[in-house]
């Protein structure tokens, strides 16, 4: 009954969710931030490590809904060892994908499983909170990053 | 009709189903079980139509032209605040206030006393409030530099009575109180609460915005100083609520905005300001809006509040008592007095995943923290899913919702 859901709840997304990937606070991180989505009360910490310019290292901690745990788990899975710049180049990327417009798949590699939100306006922001965490983090930002 | 009468006629929920024509509709393919209703509920033909009979017939301003569309537009405005008067039985028509819901209405009720209170003094509201039930308190708190005082709940979602009567004091200035909890469904002991805070002269306002469609009111035999709801929550449309003030009160209080329709003279030395409720009246207000909650109050009169009230316990009871058998369901908001809401969450499930599923089964639910913020901290959840009942909906709608569960449960792994 519920099958015609699976382009948005793919199996691998219910995987992230039950065992998500990096999720734990970093003791030593360089920069942590908190996000939070005021709609639904999603809320998450993002903790890096920096070393010239590289991410050596990535960890979260929070509460939020399956879409957001399994982008988080992903996100910090795959920026792991990118330079600051190639993060930045990412979530631009993922960005597109999520509110719909055409980009290349090959370019998101896991992150593709994800594609499915843009036919679900209300989760959008799910997917990309913690994109949007990261992009505050790297510039910065100190103060709590919020979707609305 | 008398009582006698009217208790052998039994209730008709496939009839009632009739009125409202937006249920008859399919959603991701499967019929729509609305179950949002404690944020708005749907609006019946009878509605629907006086606005277009107003908006057809009858458009004009009120209280200002001679010529006929306005003197029947102005009768139709005036007739709904007849109707909302001998709803919540108050004494006059002149202790009802027009407003664009109950948000407006506190709001209201929060800048005439910003002028009252002063440094230190203290306003009482309870941890279960709607958020439009703490900010103006907290914004008035800021301006004036007196403090928020906030009575707590116990682990099923009722208020503490004696840690309430604790928190009253000299310094209590006002109390404001939700009549019904959205997002526990707890319902408060008003009466005992208003009594209280009238023993010690604190005057008292209540947030009926989730009571108004479920419990019958009599702002007389309460006694409260204020009691504010919104039209949309009882079958009216949105953008349009009202304020019951007790006219020594609504008399001794500064208007709230300034503009036209609220003023009897103004000549640019000095404005003197119509009398109550017009004073509060400030600008064309939503003409068709008040219409419709007219013809929504008639509406619910000829069902009978008594009997949707006994139709939506019986859902909320038949629900609790299903959603009991799933195991990793935990209801949020156990109080022994409740309304016909059940909030829930499921382990390892958040809620918003909830609300997405049960969508795409046709089940329109609530997800999220239900401008309750405080509330889901005290529980310990980000949110929760809520199931709200309304004298349309049916025993078979709850079943429905259940298989929805346990198919979102079964997804989930
Ligand atoms: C208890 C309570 N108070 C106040 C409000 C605010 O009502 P409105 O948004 O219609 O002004 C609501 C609406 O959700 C409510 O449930």
């Amino acid at each position: 009954m519920l099958d015609d859901l699976r382009d948005l709840y793919q199996e691998v997304i219910f995987d992230h969710n039950r065992n998500p990937r990096n999720f734990r606070k970093m003791e030593d991180a360089d920069r942590q931030i908190d996000g939070f989505n005021p709609l639904c009360g999603d809320r998450l910490t993002l903790f890096i490590k920096l070393d010239d310019g590289k991410i050596v290292d990535a960890s979260f901690q929070g509460q939020g809904c399956a879409i957001s745990t399994a982008s988080a788990s992903l996100m910090t899975d795959i920026i792991k060892g990118q330079s600051e710049q190639e993060a930045q180049q990412l979530f631009a990327l993922f960005h597109k994908m999520a509110t719909g417009e055409q980009v290349d798949m090959d370019d998101l590699g896991k992150l593709a499983v994800l594609a499915g939100v843009c036919e679900y306006p209300a989760r959008v922001k799910c997917a990309t909170l913690p994109w949007h965490t990261l992009d505050a983090l790297l510039k910065g930002v100190e103060e709590p990053v919020t979707t609305e | 009709m008398n009582k006698a009468v009217e208790n052998i006629r039994p209730y008709d929920v496939d009839s009632i189903r009739q009125d409202f024509p937006v249920l008859h509709q399919q959603v991701h393919g499967k019929p729509l079980v609305y179950l949002d209703n404690a944020a708005t509920s749907q609006k019946p033909k009878a509605v629907i139509d006086s606005l277009v009979h107003y908006y057809q017939n009858d458009n004009a301003n009120i209280h200002r032209g001679v010529h006929t569309l306005s003197e029947r537009a102005t009768l139709s405005y005036e007739n709904s605040r007849k109707k909302v008067q001998c709803f919540l039985n108050a004494a006059s028509e002149k202790e009802i206030v027009f407003t664009r819901g109950a948000t407006e209405a506190i709001n209201l009720i929060a800048n005439a006393y910003a002028q009252t209170l002063k440094a230190n003094d203290e306003v009482l509201i309870t941890a279960m409030e709607h958020h439009s039930n703490i900010v103006p308190w907290q914004m008035l708190c800021e301006k004036t530099g007196a403090i928020l005082k906030v009575a707590p709940i116990n682990d099923q979602g009722e208020l503490i009575l004696d840690q309430f009567e604790a928190l009253i004091s000299k310094k209590t200035k006002f109390a404001a109180i939700s009549h019904m909890s959205n997002a526990l469904g707890t319902i408060n002991p008003i009466k005992q609460l208003i009594d209280l805070l009238h023993q010690h002269d604190i005057p008292v306002l209540i947030d009926g915005a989730q009571a108004i469609p479920h419990i019958a009111v009599d702002v007389q035999a309460l006694g409260c100083d204020f009691y504010v709801f919104s039209g949309h929550k009882l079958y009216a449309p949105t953008g349009i609520g009202a304020l019951y003030g007790k006219l020594e009160l609504l008399e001794k209080m500064a208007p709230y905005q300034g503009g036209g329709d609220m003023i009897s003279v103004v000549t640019f030395d000095k404005t003197v300001y119509s009398k109550v409720p017009y004073k509060f009246e400030a600008g064309t207000p939503n003409i068709a809006g008040t219409i419709g909650l007219g013809a929504a109050l008639d509406y619910v009169n000829s069902i009978g509040l008594d009997a949707i009230a006994a139709h939506e316990d019986s859902l909320l009871a038949y629900a609790t008592e299903q959603a009991k058998r799933i195991d990793k369901l935990r209801i949020i908001g156990t109080a022994k007095q409740k309304g016909a809401i059940l909030s829930f969450v499921l382990d390892g499930i958040h809620p918003h995943d909830i609300g997405t599923m049960m969508d795409h089964q046709g089940i329109a639910v609530r997800a999220g923290h239900h401008c309750a913020m405080p509330v889901m901290d005290f529980f310990a959840v980000p949110a929760t899913a809520r199931a709200s009942f309304a004298m349309y909906n049916t025993h078979q709608e709850v079943d429905v919702l259940m298989a929805g569960i346990e198919n979102l449960i079964e997804m989930f792994g």
